[in-house]
């Protein structure tokens, strides 16, 4: 196991190096000198190829990229033209945010999905399938911005109960700072009020970014425990007199859960993508706001920087997800680990 | 979807069908495909006569009614109208030429350079497909909208530079599907057979191993069509793509969304047709998957 973990972060780790290469590139080969960029068109030449020096743009292309390279593995993406601070500080700042939502999101996910997907199972072919259908071919095709103002339409006419903007009530003085996460923090602090104001926030939020991934899990779930139900081990427990309920829920279901951790982990890069657009809707104050308005502003560092952090998301989810397969199905870390 | 049941009930009633027609049969007797077919073919007809459709063509430029403005929908403004009074439903019509001009452009460029990096990863083996597909890995690890919203910003926020960034992240899933079927019929002995008679590489990609490709990748572009729409709305949506006053349907909700509540038709409307196409789109090629069982 720990042979075979050891070689899924190497290569994962390969990946981060490939992907922080790849954009530095393109950030380099766009047309447009960002020193003239940060300073706007009225600086005049003089002031622009000190800042070129100051930026390092005059050195040689691998040498930049190196020193980039560098920077990154202590954690400096550089400095944010449009805030002036170090982009690292400003990711830092915002990252919480869009961890909470992101988290709450994929508990959402897994709460409602897996369950949905075996009832779909077990009463194939009723009306509780069809409707599972349905609920899932609507959360696939409704795009993340149409539902999140379809929810906001909802919230303002018929549910006003809920908040539609922000993380927080403006009224409540709250400062999350031990991890940051409202919820938990909260928590921590003794603050009932304030729980139920960050949770009452997140739920529109979560569910406009949750509703693709419900429907694609929840279909996977079903064909899944289909096809386990057929299998050998299957029939043989049910022919040594095994009670269906435990055959469905402690034989089946835990291998069922192997093709949808699959998904949740392929479908994270979406998830934080449509976080960008979900975060936008609601003036949720984390990473992808952040991005979409640095990206307004073509503050390239900060950009580079939104992006990597994703990618860096993207790449840790996948590790967990390696680790969650590897504990459900041992035939995954033994494959894995076997292969060259 | 039904088909399960149909196709088991046809095997034994039209035995003298060709394979051609019994895909064809499955298909008319999947309501869900037909609904797919039917809208997609709606949203191409919209798209090529929207000028003679549309009840007021020039609301697709920047025209301004302002006795018009903010009208709710009824009978003369099917969609309502916008907050220059432009007819919505209009809009829309034109909207949908946008939408599919982008599905063509980016699909004509990402799927034939996945398709071809796939067969040649698959095909060579080696060096070759270790390069290809961990560049693939690499592309397929970078949040997608992430990644387009940073290409659109670097070089500045049009319809073309969205379909380049669109284009720049489409093609791997091409190349992961091409290379997996490849990987599987290399052992076939069709292939061998090519490999003795002495066919060039070029020929065996070509004529030998694409063709089996071909269902697998319609599937996957007709499902494909649907998410480059969604893809592009977003894109606009953001601010990032097509730039008013072109009709885009990602477009006309971000400005409808600055009137919600109380003008909700103007972001709805054009969200719910957005929503239409995609719907289309995800119901065809599921019908097509069923109707050429392949895996996508």
């Amino acid at each position: 196991m720990f042979y075979y973990l050891l070689k899924r972060a190497a290569s994962l780790f390969l990946v981060l190096v490939g992907l922080a290469i790849l954009i530095f590139v393109i950030a380099r080969i766009v047309p447009g000198d960002p020193a003239r960029i940060a300073l706007g068109p009225l600086a005049s030449a003089e002031q622009v190829a000190q800042m070129r020096e100051q930026m390092g743009l005059d050195l040689p292309f691998h040498t930049q990229l190196w020193n980039y390279l560098v920077g990154l593995t202590h954690g400096d993406f550089g400095k944010s033209l449009l805030t002036s601070r170090p982009v690292s500080a400003d990711i830092m700042q915002a990252l919480p945010a869009t961890l909470e939502l992101v988290l709450f999101t994929i508990v959402i996910q897994i709460v409602l999905s897996i369950p949905l997907g075996v009832l779909a199972a077990i009463y194939r072919d009723t009306w509780v399938d069809n409707v599972s259908r349905i609920i899932s071919l609507i959360g696939v095709v409704t795009p993340g911005f149409v539902l999140a103002i379809i929810l906001q339409l909802m919230a303002s006419y018929v549910f006003t109960f809920f908040p539609v903007t922000g993380r927080l009530d403006g009224g409540l003085d709250f400062s999350a700072d031990v991890t940051g996460l409202l919820l938990i923090d909260s928590i921590l602090a003794g603050r009932p009020d304030v729980f139920g104001d960050a949770f009452m926030h997140l739920i529109l939020p979560a569910t406009a970014l949750a509703a693709a991934g419900i429907g694609q899990v929840m279909r996977i779930t079903r064909s899944s425990m289909i096809e386990l139900s057929g299998r050998d081990f299957v029939e043989a427990s049910r022919a040594y007199g095994v009670p269906e309920r435990v055959v469905t829920f402690k034989y089946m279901l835990r291998l069922a859960c192997v093709a949808p951790l699959t998904i949740l982990g392929l479908e994270f890069a979406s998830l934080i993508g449509n976080a960008f657009i979900v975060e936008f809707v609601f003036s949720w104050p984390g990473i992808a706001s952040y991005g979409v308005r640095t990206i307004l502003q073509k503050d390239l560092n900060a950009v580079i920087g939104v992006v990597l952090v994703s990618g860096l998301f993207f790449v840790i989810a996948n590790l967990v997800i390696d680790i969650l397969l590897g504990i459900l199905d041992p035939r995954h870390r033994l494959r894995e680990g076997a292969s060259k | 979807m039904s088909v399960d049941s149909t196709t088991t009930t046809q095997g034994t009633a039209h035995r003298n069908m060709t394979s051609g027609q019994m895909a064809w049969y499955r298909f008319t007797r999947n309501p869900a495909a037909m609904i797919g077919a039917f809208i997609v073919l709606s949203v191409i007809v919209a798209a090529i006569f929207a000028p003679f459709l549309a009840p007021s063509p020039q609301s697709a430029g920047s025209f301004v009614d302002f006795r018009n403005r903010h009208t709710a929908p009824n009978a003369e403004f099917w969609f309502g109208t916008d907050n220059v009074g432009r007819d919505i439903f209009s809009r829309v019509l034109f909207g949908y030429r946008v939408s599919l001009g982008m599905v063509i452009g980016v699909l004509g460029f990402a799927v034939p350079f996945g398709v071809v990096l796939g067969l040649a990863a698959g095909y060579f083996g080696g060096w070759i497909e270790f390069a290809i597909m961990r560049f693939t890995d690499v592309m397929l690890a970078i949040p997608p909208l992430a990644m387009a919203l940073a290409i659109t910003a670097v070089l500045s926020p049009n319809l073309i530079n969205a379909m380049i960034a669109i284009t720049m992240l489409w093609w791997t899933w091409h190349t992961r599907l091409i290379y997996r079927i490849v990987r599987a019929q290399m052992s076939e002995d069709y292939v061998e057979a090519a490999k003795v008679a002495g066919a060039s590489h070029t020929h065996i990609m070509f004529r030998e191993l694409l063709p089996n490709c071909v269902s697998a990748i319609s599937v996957k572009i007709s499902l494909d069509a649907g998410f480059v729409i969604l893809f592009g709305a977003a894109l606009s949506f953001l601010g990032l793509g097509v730039q008013p006053p072109t009709p885009d349907l990602g477009t006309m909700v971000s400005t409808g969304s600055e009137y919600l509540p109380e003008y909700w038709w103007e972001a709805l409307m054009p969200g719910l047709a957005i929503l239409y196409a995609i719907l289309g789109f995800n119901l065809l090629g599921d019908g097509l998957r069923d109707m050429m069982d392949v895996e996508v």
